[in-house]
């Protein structure tokens, strides 16, 4: 970017500089001129020049917003055209109350759904599973047929809002529901907009919510890709997440390798199965973590748009500059809200959400200032969604394009995250995958790794969470919780007993007879699925059969 | 030779977020106790059962779903049908202050919500834990 002549001078000037700072005492601050590192480890310097970015070459490495390699952005006019998508992560209790919440949402401004399933959903199970018991409606609204997803979305149009569902094992099956849905009120499924989840490896990483191995798991991944790719067109298939891997304590380094490198076995696993990289990739989505510090967030979400550009075209040979960009969704981070003085909430997911925004995500989900503690109250959630407002419509970040670009620091940083992220990659790579990689513990064991360390910093007082390790107060305990009540399990019993009294059981009886020799053949399984959640077959009947089909997996308890 | 202290770090419930749980496990083996983790997804019963055959000093629970006043006096109730009603039962999590009372009312003997210092729980346990060797 500058020429020799340029540096040369710079570096001189730089060394009596040098001379000059290294004589100033270090203050009373815990930490010294020479000892401040990112949460990634990456050593900070006192001040970025040119001579930080002098390998720079701004059309290879930059760009123009939507042009290869989409460091700045990947639409041309980014938040000038549109702003991001503001998209509160919700649901709770019952498909009547998650209902009047989205409706809420939507009256408030909200752009997009983005629907939150309790823990036995999310895990395949009926609401009346004896496993469910206690957990029914806790941590999102319990759905168990397409009885509950007609309730779900009453009232609110499938062909005029974009819906993102947070589910993965089973998302195929919820998306069959959602397809079945549409179908019954006159609506063509490439009508449709919306996300799935469905990003199974992370959930053996990290989330949890697992349910298959993980090659059947990758086989239904493919089926919906497949299936989605010529009915579905306008859906995006997978969101790909470094989310839960970065709630789960990893770095923003790791952060970016771990999901691209996910990513490639997604990709991987299609090529494989048959399909065209231009015919699934344009439909793949991203999910990140904006954590705490905010240029080092704005570094990653641009070093993870220019990784995957590179990944798609050179590695994947795509051809449809589609397949080449990395759009995501970003949600602040839940793993930094404290539980103490919550109100110091509000400011952290600002900084956050800042750092999603002066990325350049497509879409966004501020937490609330309560949820170290609960699901957030109507309350918390509007503050929420007023940070969003108040950035997009206020803050003059959304007047220029990738506002950050070309600072030294910035440019640097974006090339260091680039740089660890590789060499993870390879790393990988010689592992045999991400696959193998979390089949042999690996990226769990960095990820512990880092959480402890994390930790460790927090207790030593080295890193400094305001309220918790330093500026506490006595507190009274938080009040005006949000409450959900645990005899929703015996309510939800009732209403699945009388919904299967009401169905066709014969019909139901077929259908999953079907999906189970589907599933034992190689045929797509989203036909089959969608016929059985038709008939009002249940979540849980669903993944039973694909359970006695493929079985279930185990993790290892390693800490 | 001193006893260690045996802990149990579990996970009850259908939730995955086991940082929490892995964090202090290993903090508990750093301290120099004996540490099992049961790995997520445990019901009551798998939990307790297996308190039961590692002997165990103390059980810690985790649990981040909400579900702690239904999955929490569950383990404390099996233990004490497996005559082990004098194991040390701890838990955390994502846990209101106000749920506090009732999980002490119910035999879990101290809860320690989001923020706790490590320290502080490794305490704990070493003071309430006397068991001859």
């Amino acid at each position: 970017m500058y020429d020799k002549e340029t540096i040369g001078k710079l570096k001189a000037a730089k060394a009596v500089w040098q001379e000059r700072v290294d004589k100033i005492p270090a203050g009373k601050s815990s930490k010294s001129y020479s000892d401040r590192a990112t949460t990634s480890g990456i050593d900070v310097g006192l001040v970025y020049t040119p001579e930080d970015v002098a390998d720079m070459d701004y059309m290879r490495d930059l760009g123009l917003p939507g042009e290869y390699p989409y460091t700045r952005g990947y639409q041309a006019t980014m938040y000038r055209g549109r702003l991001w998508t503001m998209r509160q992560y919700a649901g709770f209790a019952t498909v009547e109350e998650s209902n009047k919440r989205y409706k809420y949402l939507l009256s408030q401004g909200q752009t997009g759904l983005s629907i939150a399933f309790d823990l036995p959903t999310q895990l395949g199970l009926d609401a009346d599973h004896p496993l469910a018991e206690g957990e029914v409606g806790k941590v999102g609204v319990s759905v168990s047929s397409l009885a509950d997803l007609e309730v779900l979305f009453d009232g609110i149009p499938l062909d005029q809002v974009s819906t993102s569902m947070t589910i993965n094992a089973p998302a195929a099956v919820l998306l069959a529901m959602y397809i079945a849905l549409a179908r019954r009120r006159g609506i063509s499924p490439d009508k449709l907009d919306g996300t799935i989840q469905n990003d199974i490896l992370k959930e053996y990483s990290s989330r949890g919510t697992y349910i298959y191995p993980p090659a059947p798991s990758m086989r239904i991944t493919n089926d919906i890709f497949a299936y989605c790719s010529q009915e579905v067109p306008n859906w995006n298939t997978i969101s790909i997440s470094g989310y839960h891997m970065r709630e789960a304590g990893c770095t923003a380094v790791q952060e970016v390798a771990f999901t691209l490198a996910d990513g490639i076995a997604y990709v991987d696993a299609a090529i494989k199965a048959g399909l065209d990289v231009d015919s699934f990739a344009a439909r793949l989505s991203f999910f990140f973590n904006a954590h705490n510090n905010l240029l080092e967030e704005v570094a990653k979400f641009r070093a993870a748009r220019r990784m995957w550009a590179h990944i798609m075209k050179e590695r994947f040979h795509a051809q449809n500059p589609k397949s080449m960009m990395l759009r995501f969704h970003t949600q602040t981070a839940g793993c930094t809200l404290t539980s103490q003085q919550p109100d110091n909430n509000i400011v952290r997911v600002t900084l956050q959400a800042l750092a999603a925004v002066l990325g350049g995500t497509q879409s966004l989900h501020t937490n609330s200032r309560d949820e170290a503690l609960s699901l957030p109250t109507e309350d918390s959630v509007r503050i929420a969604l007023r940070t969003q407002q108040i950035i997009g419509f206020e803050s003059g970040v959304t007047d220029t394009v990738d506002p950050l670009a070309g600072s030294f620091y910035i440019e640097a940083m974006t090339n260091r995250i680039e740089e660890e992220a590789w060499k993870y990659i390879t790393k990988i790579d010689e592992l045999g995958g991400a696959v193998k990689a979390i089949e042999n513990g690996f990226i769990q064991q960095e990820i512990q790794k880092a959480s402890y360390q994390y930790q460790l910093e927090i207790e030593s007082g080295k890193r400094v969470i305001v309220g918790v390790n330093r500026f506490q107060v006595d507190e009274k305990p938080a009040r005006n919780l949000m409450r959900i009540d645990s005899a929703l399990y015996e309510k939800r019993r009732g209403e699945l007993a009388a919904m299967k009294a009401g169905r066709d059981g014969a019909k139901v009886q077929a259908a999953l007879t079907q999906l189970k020799q589907t599933a034992e053949g190689t045929a797509n399984l989203m036909p089959a699925i969608i016929e059985a959640v038709d008939a009002y077959a249940t979540l849980g009947e669903v993944c039973d059969v694909l359970r006695s089909v493929f079985g279930e997996y185990e993790s290892d308890a390693s800490f | 030779m001193e006893h260690k202290i045996r802990v149990l770090v579990a996970k009850p419930g259908l939730d995955g977020h086991d940082r929490g749980a892995k964090v202090l496990a290993r903090a508990f083996m750093e301290a120099g106790m004996e540490v099992i983790y049961t790995g997520i997804r445990r019901t009551p019963e798998q939990i307790a059962e297996v308190a039961r055959q590692e002997d165990v000093d103390v059980v810690a629970l985790s649990c981040l779903s909400g579900a702690h006043n239904t999955l929490f006096p569950k383990v404390v109730d099996l233990l004490r049908e497996k005559g082990m009603g004098d194991v040390l039962v701890v838990g955390g999590g994502v846990i209101p202050d106000e749920d506090v009372p009732f999980l002490k009312a119910h035999g879990i003997e101290e809860v320690f919500g989001p923020g706790t210092p490590l320290a502080t729980s490794v305490d704990y346990i070493r003071t309430h834990v006397s068991r001859e060797a």
